[in-house]
């Protein structure tokens, strides 16, 4: 082949991932800059991050937006799962009108939800705050979960509970030893999803809080009116976080499995040099 | 199992009161005025009809509609080639491009969005940039450039892993026939790969489209305080005029929008896939 036709995509992908990661680049250098323009780099300085790590609101923010995701996930994963485990017994008619009802939040757009929820809770009379955020966040994290546990249940042995129940276990002992074993993949990658889902929300946040009870993304969305290089500090902060346990996520199995191949291959040269 | 039936209770009565009964209030608030009780309403077309007799709000809705497919079809475009190019890559190669590819998704949408700000600026890096080339200055930031970037910028991941899921979905014997008998790489890319492909594309619409057509924080930080779109319109009905009724009204007319067009673009799956079948 020749070499100009190799050249093309990869000069294509290369613009794309400057696209992608320019923007990044830019916040995490401007966040060390001494100066408070967006656009002129004055000099290295830390003090957007003093000024971060002294704000008030900055800290509020980032502590109730750990704490909510923390909560929600939890709940959203124990109730997903039950949920899942038992409209997967239910008859077809419940279980195809529930799975309409829950692809509702995952479908509709987040501001229809959001407003939906705003008009929910002044209806009851809830003052908005940290409940009526940490309830929305509830809400549309079950979805995520119950979509991911529903698949491992599907594919699910019916009989093995059967058996385990034929056998004396309680239906509790049937359920916590046969069958949340056999999802348990399902049930975590739900909860990465939901706490990822309710770590990134802003819009049905945006809408149900009140009272000063903020989370971050809230928080950039107010700041962002006036130049503010905090945000720029709080950025990078997020995007080194989130970037370190991605690669972790990602390079962990690799190690893993080289080292299990490693192993492997060690164990039968033993084998070999036994015979 | 039928002992663990009665587990799926709780969430059908959850469910039932915080899914089904908000999307009932919107749809209650859309047909009502202004100062009904919850029971002595009065059903009326008054907020529907103020909204489709007024220029200002029909410009808006044409103006997000405008946006949402320009954006959609831009995330096609730029899209398509880089899944492509990422299915055609070899092992590690291809892991690290998806990587590459997701990291900035799992990145606060609302962080993204403020990174533009400052390189969109009057004196901001591009305009920096062309100024060592004589050009410019061109304004950029409070534009309809700067609020279509922003949302491609969003946005494309979902159209790029959807299509990249599809492509390596595709049985690769295909094109090993087709080139069998005959076929050059264009063909085989416009009546095998292309079509095989079109289920991700879709979906990549869909996932695009719909994000673009409601997103209200993109046109406001990349668009300026002027720049409004139908989910502008909705936040201000619902946090700063009060009006709910207004605002559940237009927000119905937008739901009913996007599920026509979720409708058609399922109607257009179905029949490729059908076709594909013969």
């Amino acid at each position: 082949m020749k070499p100009s036709k190799k050249i093309l995509p990869k000069l294509y992908m290369a613009l794309i991932l400057i696209f992608f990661y320019l923007p990044i680049a830019y916040t995490v250098i401007f966040s060390f800059n001494s100066g408070r323009s967006l656009t002129r780099f004055d000099g290295f300085s830390l003090r957007w991050y003093e000024k971060m790590f002294s704000d008030a609101n900055m800290m509020n923010a980032i502590f109730y937006t750990i704490v909510i995701a923390l909560l929600a996930t939890a709940i959203s994963t124990v109730v997903g799962t039950i949920a899942a485990i038992g409209l997967s017994n239910c008859k077809k008619l419940v279980r195809g009108v529930m799975e309409q009802v829950n692809n509702l939040p995952l479908t509709n757009p987040d501001i229809v939800t959001a407003i939906g929820l705003l008009m929910f809770f002044s209806a009851l009379g809830v003052r908005k705050g940290f409940l009526t955020m940490l309830l929305a966040h509830i809400m549309f994290c079950i979805p995520y979960v119950m979509l991911s546990v529903m698949p491992k249940l599907r594919s699910l042995d019916p009989n093995l509970a059967d058996a385990a129940l034929d056998l004396g276990a309680t239906p509790w002992q049937a359920l916590i030893k046969v069958i949340v074993p056999q999802i348990m993949p399902g049930i975590v990658s739900g909860a990465l999803v939901a706490f990822t889902m309710s770590f990134d929300d802003f819009v049905i946040s945006y809408f149900v809080t009140g009272n000063g009870v903020n989370n971050i993304s809230i928080l950039v969305y107010t700041m962002s009116k006036r130049v503010n290089p905090s945000i720029n500090a709080l950025s990078t902060l997020i995007v080194v976080l989130i970037t370190a346990v991605l690669i972790l996520i990602n390079v962990v199995p690799i190690i893993k499995e080289r080292r299990e191949k490693r192993r492997a291959t060690a164990v039968a040269l033993e084998e070999n040099g036994s015979e | 199992m039928k002992q663990f039936r009665n587990m799926a209770l709780p969430y059908i009565v959850w469910s039932a009161v915080m899914i089904i009964l908000p999307m009932l209030l919107i749809v209650m608030y859309a047909f009502t005025q202004k100062g009904n009780d919850v029971l002595t309403f009065r059903i009326t077309l008054q907020n529907f009809v103020r909204f489709f007799s007024d220029p200002i709000f029909l410009e808006v809705l044409k103006r997000s509609l405008w946006v949402a497919v320009l954006t959609t079809a831009l995330c096609l475009f730029l899209g398509y080639p880089v899944a492509y190019i990422i299915a055609q890559a070899d092992g590690r190669k291809k892991m690290l491009l998806v990587l590459l590819i997701t990291i900035p998704m799992w990145i606060n949408m609302l962080v993204r969005t403020y990174a533009w700000v400052g390189i969109l600026q009057d004196k901001g890096l591009i305009n920096t940039i062309l100024g060592w080339f004589g050009l410019g200055p061109v304004s950029l930031i409070y534009t309809d450039f700067a609020v279509i970037l922003g949302m491609v910028y969003n946005f494309i991941p979902f159209m790029i892993l959807q299509i990249y899921t599809s492509l390596t979905k595709m049985d690769k014997s295909y094109l090993e026939a087709a080139s069998d008998l005959g076929a050059n790489k264009i063909q085989s890319f416009l009546r095998i790969t292309l079509p095989l492909s079109l289920p991700g594309v879709l979906s990549g619409i869909t996932l695009v489209f719909l994000p673009a057509v409601s997103s209200f924080f993109i046109p406001k930080m990349l668009g300026g305080g002027q720049y409004v779109l139908i989910g502008n319109v909705i936040e201000s009905q619902f946090l700063t005029s009060g009006n709910w009724n207004f605002g559940s009204a237009i927000s119905l007319i937008m739901a009913v929008l996007i599920m026509i067009s979720l409708y058609i673009t399922k109607k257009v799956d179905k029949n490729g896939q059908s076709e594909g079948g013969k």
